[in-house]
C-alpha cells in the first residue's frame, strides 16, 4: 500500500502568477527578459516624442522649430480641414448635422436595449442618405451649392466609406446569388465579374474611374468625379462582398432548400424568406470585416487627387507653411489614431457579434 | 376529372430559363456596343490613337530602378517589363519578410508567456487597423526621408548603413568559379534532404532512427566550404564606403524600395499572424495533449505535430494573402517607386493618353498573376486533401 501523501500544493497570488506566466522554464524566462528589454528600449523614446518633448502651444511653424517631439499645434491649426476638407467655412453646420444623425442612428442600432431597430435601420438606409446628400451638396431649399471638389477630410472619408458599404452589400448579394444560379449564362457572367475585380489592385479600378470611364460615356454626359470614384469603389467591393455572402449560402444546410421546396415556395420566396436571412446572419462577422478593409481602402482616393483624411494630412505635411519631418509624423500619428479608432471599434463589434452568434448555435 | 391546366411555354422552366438568359445576353451585348460606340466617338474627338502600336515607340523617360537593361531610348513595352520586374522584386522581398514576422507573431500570440502573447496581440491589433497607404507614407516620408545625409549616416555595425539616400548593405561579388560553390551548395542540400528522407523511412520501418545529425551540416555547409577553399575564395564582399558625399559599393536599396518593403511586410505580417494563429488553433486539442503525453517537448510538439497539421489550414489563405500583398505593392505610386502601375499606368499613360489599352494590359497582368496563384493553390489542395473525407 502506498503511503498517504499530502495533496499537491495549491499556489495563488501575484508571485505565483508571475512565475507561471512569465518565468515558466529557462526559455520563457529569457523571452520575458528580452521583451522587457525591448519595451524599455522602445517605449520611453516614443512616449517622449509624442508627449513629453512635444510642442503643445503656439499656432505657427516657429513654435515647433525647436521641439524635438511631436508638433501638436499643427493639428490644432488644421483641425477644421482635417474634419471637413475645404468645405465652406460658414456651411460646416450642414456636415455637423449629417455627422450627428449618423452617429445617433448607428448607436441606436448597436445598443441592444433600444426598440424599433427595423424602423431606424430603414430610415438610415433610405431617408438618411437622401437628406445627407441634399444637405451636403446643397442647391435645394435655399442651401448654397458646395461642389464635391470642396468636400474633404474625415467627412469625405466617411461619405466614401458609407456609400461603399451601403451600395456594395446588395450588389454583393445579387452577385453571390448569381454565382450559384442554375442559369449557366448568369453564373458565368457573375464568376467573371467577381474574379476580375478581385484579381486586380484597387488603384487600377480607381484609375479606370478617373481616366477611362469618361471615354465610355456619350458626349455631353458627364459624371461628377466623386460619383465616378464611388461607383468604382462600390463595384470593386461588391465582388469581395459577394464572396463573403457566398460562404454563407454554402454553409446553409440542404434541408432548408428542400423544406422550402416542400412548402411549395418558388425561387424568389425561398431566397428572400428562407435563404438570405439565415445566410446573412451567419456571415455577419465576415461582412463587418469586409467593411473594415473597405474603410481603410477609402484612403486610396487620395492617390487620384481627393483630399480625404489621409490626403489632407499628406497635403498639410508638404505645405511649406508647416513642412518638417516632425510635422509629417505628427500628422500620420493623428490620422492613424483616427483610422485605428474606427476600425478597432468595428472589429470589436464584429467579435461581439461572433460570440453572440456562437452562443445561439451552441446546444 | 378536372381539366389539366393547358401547358403553355412561359410556364415551362426550361423555356423560361433559356428566355431569361437570352435576355441577359442581349442586354449585355447592347450595353457593350453602346460603350464601344461612345469610346470610338470620344477617341476620334480627342484625336487619341488606339491600338497597341505605342508599345514599340520610344519611351523617352528614365526609370530610377531597372533590373533589366533600359535606357531612355527603350520602348514603352520595355518600360512595362521594367515595372513588372520591380513589382515582382518588392513583392518577393516583402513576402519573405512578412512570412518570417507573421509566423513569429502568430505563434507568439499563443505563447504561454503572458508578456509575449500581449505584445503580439498589440502588434496585430494596431497594424491591421491602420490603412496600408498611411503606413507606406509614414515609412517613406516620416522615417526614411527624415534620416540624416550620407555623411552623418546611422550605421548598424559595419553591415547596414542608413541615410536619406537609402539603405546600404554589403554585396556579394561572384568571382570566377563561384558557380561551382553554388553547385556544391545545391548538391549538398539535395544529399542532406535525401539522407533525411532515408532516415525517416528507416524509422518508420524499423522503429530505429539512424543517427544523422552530424552529417547534415557537413553536407550543407562543408561541401560548399570545401569548394570555396579549393577554388581560392571566388567570392568577395563589397562594403558600402563613404566617398565624398555618398556611399559607394555594397548594395543600396532606394528609400522608395525600403519604405514600401517595410510597410508591406509589417502590415501583411499582421494578417499572416492571424492566419497562423487560426491554423494552430484548428488542430484538435487532443493532438497537443497526446504529444505532451508522449513526452515531446513544446518545441518538438510544435515542429512535429502541430505545425504539419496546421499547414493544411494555413497554406490556402496564406497564398491569397501573398496575392493581396502583390496587388497592394501598387501603392508604390504614392511614393514614386517605379512598379508596374507607377511606370505603366502612371507615366506611360500620361505620355500616350491611351487609357483603355494601358489599363487593360495592367489589369490583365495582375489577373494573370492571380489566376496562376489560384491554379497552383488548387493543385496544392488536391495533393493535400484528406483521403476518405468529403
Amino acid at each position: 500500500m502506498t503511503a498517504f501523501r499530502a495533496p499537491p500544493k495549491h499556489h495563488e497570488g501575484p508571485v505565483e502568477w508571475v512565475r507561471v506566466h512569465l518565468f515558466d522554464g529557462v526559455f520563457n524566462s529569457i523571452l520575458t527578459l528580452l521583451v522587457v528589454a525591448l519595451v524599455a528600449w522602445a517605449v520611453p523614446p516614443l512616449l517622449g516624442w509624442a508627449f513629453f518633448h512635444a510642442q503643445w502651444h503656439g499656432s505657427t511653424r516657429e513654435a515647433c522649430a525647436a521641439a524635438t517631439g511631436a508638433c501638436w499645434p499643427y493639428i490644432g491649426a488644421r483641425i477644421g480641414q482635417i474634419v471637413y476638407g475645404f468645405y465652406d467655412f460658414d456651411q460646416r453646420w450642414r456636415a455637423d448635422i449629417v455627422f450627428a444623425f449618423g452617429a445617433v442612428g448607428l448607436a441606436w442600432l448597436m445598443i441592444p436595449r433600444l426598440p424599433r431597430k427595423g424602423w431606424v435601420g430603414t430610415i438610415l438606409l433610405t431617408l438618411y442618405p437622401l437628406v445627407s446628400f441634399i444637405l451636403l451638396s446643397g442647391g435645394w431649399f435655399g442651401l448654397p451649392i458646395v461642389s464635391t471638389e470642396r468636400w474633404g477630410g474625415l467627412l469625405l472619408t466617411l461619405v466614401v466609406a458609407a456609400v461603399g458599404i451601403v451600395a456594395s452589400l446588395p450588389l454583393g448579394v445579387i452577385l453571390a446569388l448569381g454565382r450559384r444560379s442554375q442559369l449557366p449564362v448568369v453564373r458565368a457572367l457573375c464568376i467573371v465579374f467577381i474574379e476580375v475585380w478581385r484579381g486586380v489592385p484597387m488603384i487600377t479600378v480607381l484609375f479606370i474611374a478617373s481616366s477611362m470611364l469618361p471615354l465610355f460615356l456619350p458626349e455631353g454626359l458627364e459624371f461628377d468625379k466623386l460619383l465616378r470614384a464611388l461607383i468604382a469603389i462600390a463595384l470593386f467591393n461588391a465582388a469581395y462582398m459577394a464572396e463573403v455572402v457566398r460562404a454563407g449560402l454554402q454553409a446553409l444546410p440542404r434541408g432548408q432548400f428542400e423544406g422550402a421546396a416542400a412548402l411549395g415556395l418558388g425561387y424568389w420566396r425561398t431566397t428572400l424568406f428562407i435563404v438570405l436571412p439565415q445566410a446573412l446572419r451567419t456571415v455577419l462577422p465576415g461582412i463587418v470585416n469586409n467593411m473594415i478593409s473597405m474603410f481603410k481602402d477609402t484612403s486610396l482616393v487620395s492617390i487620384i487627387g481627393f483630399f480625404d483624411l489621409l490626403g489632407i494630412i499628406q497635403a498639410g505635411s508638404t505645405d511649406l507653411e508647416w513642412a518638417s519631418p516632425n510635422v509629417a509624423v505628427t500628422g500620420y500619428l493623428f490620422a492613424g489614431a483616427l483610422y485605428w479608432a474606427f476600425c478597432f471599434s468595428m472589429s470589436r463589434y464584429s467579435a461581439g457579434l461572433e460570440a453572440q452568434l456562437a452562443e445561439g448555435e451552441r446546444r | 376529372m378536372a381539366a389539366r391546366a393547358r401547358h403553355v411555354w412561359w410556364r415551362d422552366t426550361h423555356w423560361r430559363s433559356i428566355f431569361a438568359q437570352a435576355l441577359v445576353l442581349v442586354a449585355l451585348v447592347a450595353f457593350a456596343a453602346w460603350l464601344a460606340h461612345n469610346a470610338a466617338d470620344a477617341l476620334a474627338r480627342r484625336h487619341v490613337a488606339s491600338g497597341f502600336g505605342f508599345l514599340d515607340k520610344t519611351a523617352g523617360f528614365s526609370i530610377s530602378q531597372t533590373l533589366i537593361d533600359y535606357t531612355e531610348e527603350s520602348s514603352y513595352g520595355r518600360a512595362m517589363w521594367v515595372g513588372l520586374w520591380n513589382t515582382l522584386l518588392v513583392s518577393v522581398i516583402s513576402i519573405v519578410l512578412s512570412t518570417l514576422i507573421g509566423f513569429l507573431v502568430g505563434i507568439g500570440r499563443l505563447s504561454s508567456n503572458w508578456l509575449v502573447a500581449k505584445l503580439c496581440t498589440v502588434y496585430v491589433e494596431t497594424l491591421r487597423n491602420i490603412p496600408l497607404l498611411l503606413q507606406v507614407l509614414f515609412w517613406y516620408f516620416g522615417v526614411l526621408q527624415a534620416l540624416p545625409v550620407p555623411r552623418e549616416s546611422l550605421a548598424l555595425g559595419e553591415w547596414v548603413v542608413l541615410n536619406n539616400r537609402g539603405v546600404s548593405v554589403p554585396e556579394v561579388i561572384f568571382g570566377r568559379g563561384s558557380w561551382l560553390v553554388v553547385a556544391a551548395l545545391v548538391l549538398g542540400s539535395a544529399a542532406a534532404f535525401a539522407l533525411h528522407r532515408w532516415a525517416q523511412h528507416r524509422q518508420l520501418r524499423t522503429g530505429h532512427r539512424p543517427v544523422t545529425w552530424w552529417a547534415m551540416p557537413l553536407l550543407v555547409l562543408g561541401l560548399p566550404a570545401a569548394a570555396t577553399f579549393s577554388l581560392g575564395h571566388p567570392f568577395a564582399l563589397s562594403w558600402p564606403e563613404l566617398t565624398g558625399f555618398s556611399y559607394e559599393g555594397g548594395l543600396t536599396l532606394s528609400p522608395e524600395l525600403a519604405g514600401l518593403t517595410a510597410a508591406l511586410s509589417i502590415y501583411t505580417a499582421a494578417y499572416i499572424a492571424e492566419i497562423v494563429r487560426a491554423g494552430l488553433l484548428s488542430v484538435a486539442r487532443g493532438q497537443r495533449e497526446a504529444a505532451e503525453a508522449l513526452g515531446l517537448t513544446r518545441g518538438q510538439s510544435l515542429r512535429l505535430v502541430l505545425i504539419p497539421q496546421a499547414m493544411r489550414v494555413i497554406i490556402p489563405p496564406l497564398a491569397s494573402e501573398y496575392l493581396s500583398l502583390t496587388k497592394n505593392s501598387s501603392l508604390a505610386i504614392a511614393i514614386g517607386y517605379p512598379d508596374l502601375v507607377a511606370v505603366f499606368a502612371g507615366t506611360v499613360l500620361n505620355q500616350t493618353g491611351q487609357a483603355i489599352e494601358i489599363l487593360s494590359i495592367t489589369m490583365g497582368i495582375y489577373l494573370a498573376l492571380s489566376l496562376l496563384t489560384s491554379a497552383l493553390m488548387n493543385l496544392y489542395n488536391h495533393a493535400h486533401r484528406l483521403e476518405g473525407i468529403g
